[in-house]
């Protein structure tokens, strides 16, 4: 395992107006791991991946890329970086094929022309990267997939474009149980091919199906950043609810993360 | 939720790029026709209402009134209804937002106005009174548009104000109701004019051998790389219809229907068609195989998908009202000519009910998102047969109104309908 982290927050601060939502969060996300991210309603959670995704920008902290120190601006910045973020609502243009939505608004072109065919290509080969084989044809409209499917070529898109982070913000959320199952599958296989996961699930049966670390947000600082091997189902529950469980999470004053 | 999802079910594997073992995939004729009664099935019509009503309406009046089927109303109704799809056209651009333009009637009599005056009473040559008459509308559908797309104002009261403003610019531009003949004989030919039998069997001809070589390039270049591209029997089907259907046309066309050839002989392709054919050729292909015809879509589809994507949907909004609008100067133009003179009610009265009509009655979703422009031809040679037609049955015009009425509010229902058909799921 790599010893620099993907993707590592330190200290960070973000405030709206009076309220401050986020306290000093740190945050590690290493290749080839899945980090899911669990919190309460209100934790910061949403707040913290629209940081990490250059919507909101960071009042104070580090922002650390592969190491680096980053500037992340704009949702273009974090693109370019190589993060890619699957909103809740997919952002999907339900009129258009699954071709024309993984690459929207970055299409291939041959001069004026559409490179239809390159991109189909392109698409088939990251379906097929991620062993997706439930879509019966990539030219079909997106209308006409289910919600899984509809996951499915969300993800596609995300890791279409070299990524090295993709955020995943409750994927199963609105899923049944085999196409969750289905989803989860694809979000380890991500991982197993090398990419940095941060997973955002409310599950805690997704979250220990498929994650490697768990970190906990409590309102709006981190409560704790662990293996999830280490720790049970209710220590997890204890961490989202009340912050601390046992010798994890803050012990008397909140100064950082104890893990 | 379809069956191919449950894990459980054997999966299937996904055809347009399964070739693991390097063949391209053998997509049968049994497999696109299957697939075609899928979508229909799924809400995705098409253009089929529109063909079927074109084909049951002309065997209709044909029976009822043989002189519907005549060279002279065949010609006739061609150039009747190609104003009224050159605004169709640019419709399309603004409904595939989910969008309307209710201007663009009086916007065409404002640019036809602009001709006219430019033409008769300044003497301007026609080709720059053409060009201040599009750039007219290119002026009308920015200001439109940057009212929608900047300025947040929704379209139907943008386009509804600018609807009775127009109106007002018409009226204004013509003194009150004077009448301004257009004498300038390039202007007049477009619309009363017909291309010499040869040439009209010429530009078939160069139509046909460009479709098919393109079909056949791209399905080459497509199964090349290992994708499914359309077999060559459709393929060779498409052209033969193309073939067919055209060669019937061109060939009544080219037929005497001068009633006195003493007087004058009349044959040929009215010149309208090509105009419309070149429209209907640059507006596929900016939608279909453009960057920017897809982001149309895509802004029509889900303006905020489309947002995030870094599409700049302002610009996309503008642009689709910039082009409606110059294609309702083009058929503001078309109009000038049939008519020999712009008057106040150019661009008037029913036009723009029946554009919107075509596009609607053609296929184009007023919900946004789905249309073509062929839909504006077909829709809009639907809306002509029905109008002809019934003008040779002897009915008064309030009987037409009233049925091209009713075929719009029923092409909107079935609209309506396969919109909610294709969202439950």
């Amino acid at each position: 395992m790599t010893e620099t982290p993907t993707l590592e927050l330190r200290g960070i601060d973000k405030s709206f107006g009076p309220v401050q939502v986020l306290h000093d969060v740190a945050l590690s996300a290493y290749a080839g791991e899945v980090t899911a991210l669990v919190g309460d309603n209100g934790a910061g959670k949403s707040t913290l991946v629209k940081c990490i995704g250059g919507i909101h920008p960071i009042d104070a902290g580090d922002y650390l890329f592969e190491g680096r120190p980053v500037q992340v601006h704009s949702p273009r910045e974090a693109a370019a970086l190589g993060v890619e973020i699957v909103y809740q609502d997919l952002a999907l243009c339900d009129n258009l094929d699954i071709v024309q939505n993984m690459f929207l608004g970055r299409e291939k072109r041959r001069g004026l022309v559409l490179d239809d065919s390159t991109m189909e290509e392109m698409a088939a080969a990251t379906l097929r990267g991620l062993s997706v084989r439930t879509v019966k044809s990539l030219r079909q409209k997106v209308s006409s997939l289910s919600g899984g499917q509809r996951q499915t070529v969300a993800i596609a898109k995300a890791v279409l474009w070299n990524s090295k982070l993709v955020v995943l913000d409750e994927p199963t959320a609105a899923l049944g149980v085999a196409q969750t199952a289905q989803v989860l599958e694809l979000v380890r296989r991500l991982a197993d091919n090398g990419l940095a996961v941060v997973l955002i699930s409310h599950n805690m049966n997704d979250v220990f199906a498929v994650s490697d670390r768990i970190a906990a947000l409590y309102l709006g600082r981190m409560a704790a950043q662990v293996k999830a091997s280490d720790v049970t189902h209710a220590q997890v529950v204890e961490l989202i609810t009340s912050g601390r469980s046992g010798d994890l999470g803050p012990q008397t004053t909140p100064n950082g993360a104890a893990a | 939720m379809t069956a191919a999802l449950a894990p459980q079910k054997p999966e299937r594997p996904h055809r347009p790029t399964g070739s693991e073992d390097g063949r391209p995939p053998a997509a049968g004729l049994a497999d696109l026709g299957r697939g075609y009664l899928d979508q229909v099935r799924a809400g995705e019509l098409g253009a089929l209402p529109a063909v079927a009503g074109l084909i049951v309406l002309c065997v209709f009046f044909s029976l009822l009134r043989p002189v519907f089927l005549s060279n002279l109303n065949f010609a006739n109704l061609l150039t009747q209804s190609a104003g009224s799809i050159a605004i169709a056209m640019g419709l399309v651009f603004v409904l595939l937002l989910g969008e309307i333009d209710l201007s663009a009637g009086y916007a065409s009599g404002v640019c036809a106005a602009v001709l006219a005056i430019l033409l008769t009473d300044h003497g301007w040559p026609w080709y720059a009174a053409v060009a201040a008459a599009m750039l007219t509308g290119a002026a009308i559908g920015l200001l439109i548009g940057t009212l929608v797309a900047k300025v947040g104002i929704p379209s139907f009261v943008v386009t509804l104000a600018a609807f009775l403003g127009f109106q007002g610019v018409v009226l204004m531009l013509l003194k009150e109701g004077t009448n301004v003949s257009v004498k300038d004989p390039t202007i007049l030919a477009v619309a009363n004019d017909n291309l010499s039998p040869v040439l009209g069997w010429l530009l078939l001809a160069g139509c046909v051998a460009g479709y098919a070589v393109l079909q056949l390039r791209r399905s080459r270049d497509r199964r090349g790389r290992g994708l499914a591209g359309t077999p060559v029997t459709l393929l060779a089907i498409r052209t033969g219809a193309v073939v067919v259907l055209g060669g019937a046309a061109v060939y009544l066309l080219n037929q005497e229907r001068s009633r006195n050839v003493i007087i004058g002989s009349l044959k040929g392709v009215p010149i309208v068609v090509p105009v419309i054919g070149a429209l209907l050729l640059l507006g596929t292909f900016t939608l279909q195989r453009t960057g920017f015809g897809l982001h149309v879509y895509a802004v029509g589809g889900s303006a905020e998908a489309a947002r995030r994507a870094g599409i700049n949907v302002a610009f996309i909004r503008t642009a689709a009202f910039v082009i409606c609008s110059c294609l309702a100067a083009v058929g503001g133009i078309i109009a000038a000519s049939r008519g020999n003179s712009v008057d106040p009610n150019t661009g008037g009265s029913n036009v723009l009910l029946l554009a919107v009509g075509s596009a609607v009655i053609g296929g184009t979703s007023l919900f946004g998102g789905r249309g073509r422009v062929v839909d504006a031809v077909l829709g809009g040679l639907v809306v002509a047969v029905i109008q002809n037609g019934m003008g040779l049955m002897g009915y008064t015009s309030g009987v037409k109104y009233a049925v091209t009425g009713s075929v719009l509010l029923v092409a909107a229902g079935v609209d309506a309908m396969s919109r909610r058909r294709s969202a439950r799921r």
